[in-house]
Parts: structure tokens; C-alpha cells; sequence
């Protein structure tokens, strides 16, 4: 098991004893995160990782999963579509059965002194607060920035009720009249998809594939999915092919549930069967290794997002010292100072140039993936997301611009 | 000729849910945002890229330059100078005169592309004691090597401007000591022009210099 003193080499003493100084606040308080899934997701993921962390910082914290059938899930299911502005119907049916779902497990529950819940799934389980009291913060994972106006509407009369809502970046805050708190997602330095490797096994990840490490490799890790832009990455590859030489990798899951994925799958099967330099990689979920391994070999690595959620496979590709190029769209403006820690482009044009001028001038690309490095150091790991946790659970106690603990 | 108590400062990021797609935004919510917001954007660059270089891109200059693409007004908003104001009134009205005076010299508007607006946001500040002390200017060389960042940051940065002590934490006790000349220069010093790794190894090498006087 992974233990809060392993961060030490990574992050420094200071920031660890830091965290201890914020836990010993919190003593005598109970923490319970409540979502919708016990695995699979970012936010089980990070949950499963952060809970024996803060525990064995003393904090007492709990993780409790709502319980929903078919139906539900389905409606929350059109929930997230509808807020990442896929058009979708939700019948008068569907909502009151979304609430009659979370009244239910309302009373399932025994609720802590803060209770912290995530995603819009749990949401309405704050009609509690008025009868229990607590503390009550929502932390919003997805997208926000256009909701669909109903599903937004509905959702809202539960988010006013609580003290405070989290975002993981500023263009998915609202105008509310409760208190907004950034904190963006994080990665964990020593989980599979990020802890160091030896060229040993990058090298034999590779071989797998069949791709030549003596030649640059230009990578993009995502789903294959009309909002990562596949295709726009093949076509700004070709470009930049005209002068120099190399080879593309597209590795990622398949599952999507963009209703036009399969065409742009086969339009991208297509492609890669036009050209032996294109490796089109479909992994299965268990696949952290190799895409650790496929980060770390690649020369460039490429999110040519059109719109993204906060975007971390930009922050692991960084922090493998990576030159990144990436569209500047949801969180990875934050995770990118152009020119400074990577760069960020708008067009397939611009993408196609700045892979031609990383591969050219490696000494400008091997400094801005230090630079990269330093900024996920600083600002994009799992002890940061600790710190910004346990000042999110400090501020429910305590006023004012600066605070004296 | 008390000890020296290490603070840090932690901070938490608010987002007040506005935005601004051109200059005339950008005044506008630089007039009304409170001192926290004008604090947290002249001052996230330097925390968040501590390594990175020890220029002081405040958040309005880069946000100017390389969204807008006003190189021009950009530099003048990076070169507000925030070392010389002891409090973030002053900084806010020195911001608001660039942004009228470029509005008033041109009739050049620019809007920038969906996606990229300006988000106001601010911070709380939460502050707790270390546990390191002092006892001595040769003790303070030692902590001050190792304290986190944050420490440093905040009896430098959050010390002089936010909290109005008019100078920084650690001049002041140099005073105290007695050690007047180690005291005026580390008053001196431009901290903006560091990185904070790069300040913390000035701070040492400072106390070596006229410790050993």
C-alpha cells in the first residue's frame, strides 16, 4: 500500500508536513465523500487512491455510493450528455424518479459533519440539510461551461442549497450566489500510469506495438472519439510529414458513447491502413503500462482536444517530461503556459508547424517538457489535491480573506 | 530580541463566476472585483511557476499578450511594478490608470475567441505555524533553507503587501536583532525578481554575508 511518506521523495518534507499541520485541524470531524460508482471513473479512482491517504493523515474520512437502477442511471446518463451539449430529452417522469432515487438513499444514509458530494448523481440528497443541519459541499467533476438550460435549471435548486460548489476549472463556474472553489483534478505520481520506468520495458512496449524507437514518434493517448479529433491529428501528422520524418501513434480505449464514434473509428482505421507509419492502438482498460510506456518513449506528445473536461492526460504526459501540444480548450490552459510549459494551438495548421519545430529543435522541446515537469510538480499532483481537499473542509469553519489556524 | 516563528500560508482558489472578453471588461472587473482577486492575479504566476523564471507575468499582462495579442498594453501591464506599492489599493488604481489611459489613446477594440475569456478568481489564505523557530540570525540561515516554499512566500510576499507591515517579515526581525545593514538589504531586495527557490538561496546567502560581520 501506498503511504503519505512515499511523496516525500517526489514533493519535498514541506509540503507533507504541511498537509499534517492542515489534518491536525480537522481532528474530531468526520469527512464523507458520497458518489455514484465504487469503481470505474476518474472519481472512483481518485477517491480509492485519496481516502487511505487522508486517513493516515488523521483525517476520519468515509466514502459511501449511492444505490440506483436502470432507469436512473439512464437519466443521469442524459444528464452528463446534456451538460457536455448533446441534445437530449428527459420526461417529468425521469426527474421524479432521479429524486425519488436519492430520497431513498437519503435515508440509507447516516451523514457525517461534512458531507462531500460528487458529480450531479447524489445531488438532491441535500434536501437533507435543511432537517439534519451538517456541513454540505457538491464538487462538480464534468464540464459546465454550457449546460443545457433545463437540465442546468433542475440541477441548480439542489446546488444553491449547499454551502459550496467545487469546479475543476474557472470556465465551468457559474454566476451562483454560494461560494465557488477552483480545484482541479490531479495525478498520482507513483500509480501504474505514472511512476518512473526503466527503458527495458518502454523499449519492449514498443517492440509489442512494432514501433521504431530509433525514429520520433508523435503520440496522442484518447478516445476515439469526434471531440479529441482523430482525424484532425492524422491530417496534421501528414503535414508535418512533408519535412520531417516520423511516426503516429493513436492509443486509447474505444469505448465512447458520442453517437458518431464508430464512423470516425473507421475513418481513422481507414487512414492508418493508407500509411505504415500510423499505429492506431486500441487498449484494453487494464492498460496503465503501456501507456506510461508509450508516453515515455514518444518524442512529441499531442491532446489535440476541440473540448475537453480538464484534460490530465496532458498533466501525465508532462510529467514525464514531455514537449506537449494541445488544443487550448477546457482545463488545458491551466496545465500549459504557451511556449513556456508546452504549447497550445487552435488549428490543425498551427499543430502540424509546432511538431515540425519540436522534432527540429530538440533542445527548445526538452525544455519546455522540464518546464512542463516542474509546473505538474508544483501544481497537478495528488498532494496538492490533498491540500486543496482539507482547505476546502477548514473553510467550512472558518471566515474571512486570510485565516489564522 | 525575540525568536523568529516560521509561518506558512496555504491557499484556497475562489472563483467569483465572472469573466471578461475585452479590455473594457477587463477594467471593469478589475474596478470591482474585491483586493483578494487583484492580489490573487498579480501574484498566482509567481507562486505557480516558481521555477520556471523570475519574470512576474501578472495574470492581466499575460492574458493581454497572448490571448488579446497586445503586445504593447501587455508590457505595460507587466511592468506595473509591484514591489514598489505597500498595499493592493494602490496596485489596483496603478492597473485601472494603464487599462483608461490605453482605452483613451486608441479606438482599436479587440474581443477575444470563445473559450479564452479572462476569469476573475481570488483566494483565501489560511495561515499556521511551522513549528520552526529561530533563536538566532545563524538558526534563521538554517530554517530558512528548509522551510517550504509557502513560508518564505508568505513572510515575504503576503507579509508586506496584503497583511500593511509595510516591509517584509524577515527584515523586520533582522531589525530587531539589531542587524541593521543585513535588515536594509534584505528590504531591498526585489523579490519579484526571483524565482522563489532563487529568493530562498538570496535570503541565505544575505544572512551569511553580515552574520559573519
Amino acid at each position: 500500500m501506498i503511504r503519505i511518506d512515499d511523496y516525500i521523495p517526489i514533493v519535498g518534507e514541506a509540503t507533507i508536513e504541511e498537509l499534517g499541520l492542515l489534518a491536525t485541524r480537522l481532528r474530531g470531524k468526520t469527512v464523507q465523500h458520497i458518489n455514484s460508482t465504487a469503481v470505474g471513473g476518474g472519481v472512483a479512482e481518485i477517491l480509492s487512491r485519496m481516502i487511505p491517504l487522508l486517513r493516515e493523515l488523521g483525517v476520519n474520512a468515509l466514502w459511501d455510493v449511492i444505490k440506483g437502477d436502470e432507469k436512473f442511471f439512464a437519466t443521469t446518463k442524459k444528464f452528463h450528455n446534456g451538460l457536455h451539449g448533446v441534445s437530449v430529452e428527459i420526461g417529468a417522469d425521469e426527474y421524479e424518479h432521479f429524486l425519488e432515487v436519492n430520497r431513498y438513499n437519503a435515508k440509507q444514509l447516516n451523514f457525517a459533519d461534512i458531507v462531500f458530494v460528487h458529480d450531479p448523481q447524489p445531488v438532491a440528497l441535500v434536501e437533507e440539510r435543511a432537517a439534519l443541519g451538517k456541513n454540505w459541499v457538491w464538487r462538480c467533476h464534468i464540464d459546465f461551461s454550457r449546460p443545457d438550460p433545463e437540465i442546468w435549471r433542475f440541477l441548480k435548486q439542489f446546488i444553491m442549497r449547499y454551502e459550496a460548489a467545487v469546479f475543476s476549472a474557472p470556465a465551468f463556474s457559474r454566476r451562483l450566489s454560494i461560494p465557488q472553489v477552483l480545484i482541479a483534478p490531479s495525478i498520482d505520481p507513483l500509480s501504474d500510469k505514472n511512476k518512473e520506468l526503466d527503458e527495458k520495458t518502454i523499449d519492449a512496449v514498443f517492440a509489442r506495438f512494432g514501433i521504431d524507437r530509433t525514429r520520433a514518434v508523435v503520440t496522442q493517448i484518447s478516445r476515439f472519439d469526434f471531440l479529441k479529433d482523430p482525424l484532425g491529428v492524422i491530417k496534421a501528422y501528414k503535414l508535418a510529414k512533408e519535412h520531417v520524418d516520423m511516426q503516429l501513434v493513436l492509443a486509447g480505449g474505444g469505448a465512447t458513447d458520442d453517437p458518431e464514434g464508430p464512423v470516425i473509428m473507421e475513418q481513422v482505421k481507414a487512414e492508418a491502413e493508407k500509411d505504415k507509419d500510423i499505429f492506431v492502438l486500441f487498449l484494453p482498460p487494464a492498460s496503465d503500462l503501456e501507456i506510461n510506456a508509450l508516453q515515455r518513449g514518444s518524442t512529441v506528445i499531442l491532446q489535440k482536444s476541440l473540448r475537453e473536461g480538464f484534460g490530465l492526460t496532458v498533466s501525465e504526459a508532462l510529467w514525464k517530461g514531455k514537449p506537449t501540444i494541445a488544443g487550448a480548450v477546457g482545463g488545458i490552459p491551466l496545465q500549459i503556459a504557451h511556449k513556456y510549459s508546452g504549447i497550445l494551438t487552435h488549428t490543425i495548421e498551427g499543430t502540424a508547424q509546432w511538431i515540425k519545430q519540436l522534432i527540429g529543435a530538440p533542445e527548445f522541446a526538452r525544455r519546455l517538457g522540464a518546464n512542463g515537469k516542474e509546473h505538474i510538480l508544483n501544481n497537478f499532483l495528488i498532494t496538492r489535491h490533498i491540500k486543496d481537499y482539507l482547505l476546502l473542509f477548514l473553510s467550512l469553519y472558518n471566515e474571512g480573506d486570510v485565516v489564522y489556524l | 530580541m525575540g525568536s523568529f516563528q516560521f509561518f506558512t500560508k496555504l491557499d484556497q482558489t475562489l472563483l467569483l463566476g465572472s469573466r471578461a472578453k475585452t479590455i473594457e471588461e477587463l477594467l471593469a472587473g478589475i474596478r470591482s472585483v474585491p483586493d483578494s482577486s487583484i492580489y490573487f492575479h498579480t501574484h498566482r504566476f509567481l507562486q505557480q511557476h516558481h521555477f520556471l523564471s523570475p519574470e512576474p507575468p501578472n495574470d492581466f499582462a499575460y492574458w493581454v499578450t497572448n490571448v488579446l495579442g497586445d503586445d504593447a498594453l501587455g508590457e505595460r501591464l507587466w511592468s506595473v511594478d509591484t514591489v514598489r506599492f505597500n498595499g493592493i489599493g494602490a496596485l489596483r488604481e496603478k492597473l485601472i490608470d494603464v487599462l483608461e489611459n490605453h482605452l483613451a489613446s486608441t479606438g482599436r477594440r479587440i474581443e477575444c475567441v470563445d473559450g479564452e475569456e479572462f476569469h476573475f478568481m481570488a483566494c483565501r489564505t489560511f495561515v499556521l505555524p511551522t513549528g520552526y523557530v529561530a533563536h538566532s540570525v545563524a538558526e534563521f540561515a538554517e530554517v530558512v533553507s528548509k522551510v517550504s516554499i509557502n513560508s518564505i512566500y508568505f513572510h515575504v510576499f503576503d507579509a508586506k503587501l496584503r497583511l500593511k507591515t509595510g516591509e517584509n517579515d524577515f527584515s523586520r526581525w533582522f531589525r530587531d536583532q539589531g542587524k541593521t545593514a543585513l535588515a536594509n538589504e534584505s528590504k531591498r531586495l526585489d523579490p519579484y525578481s526571483y524565482t522563489l527557490d532563487g529568493l530562498r538561496r538570496q535570503l541565505v546567502a544575505l544572512v551569511k554575508k553580515y552574520d559573519s560581520h
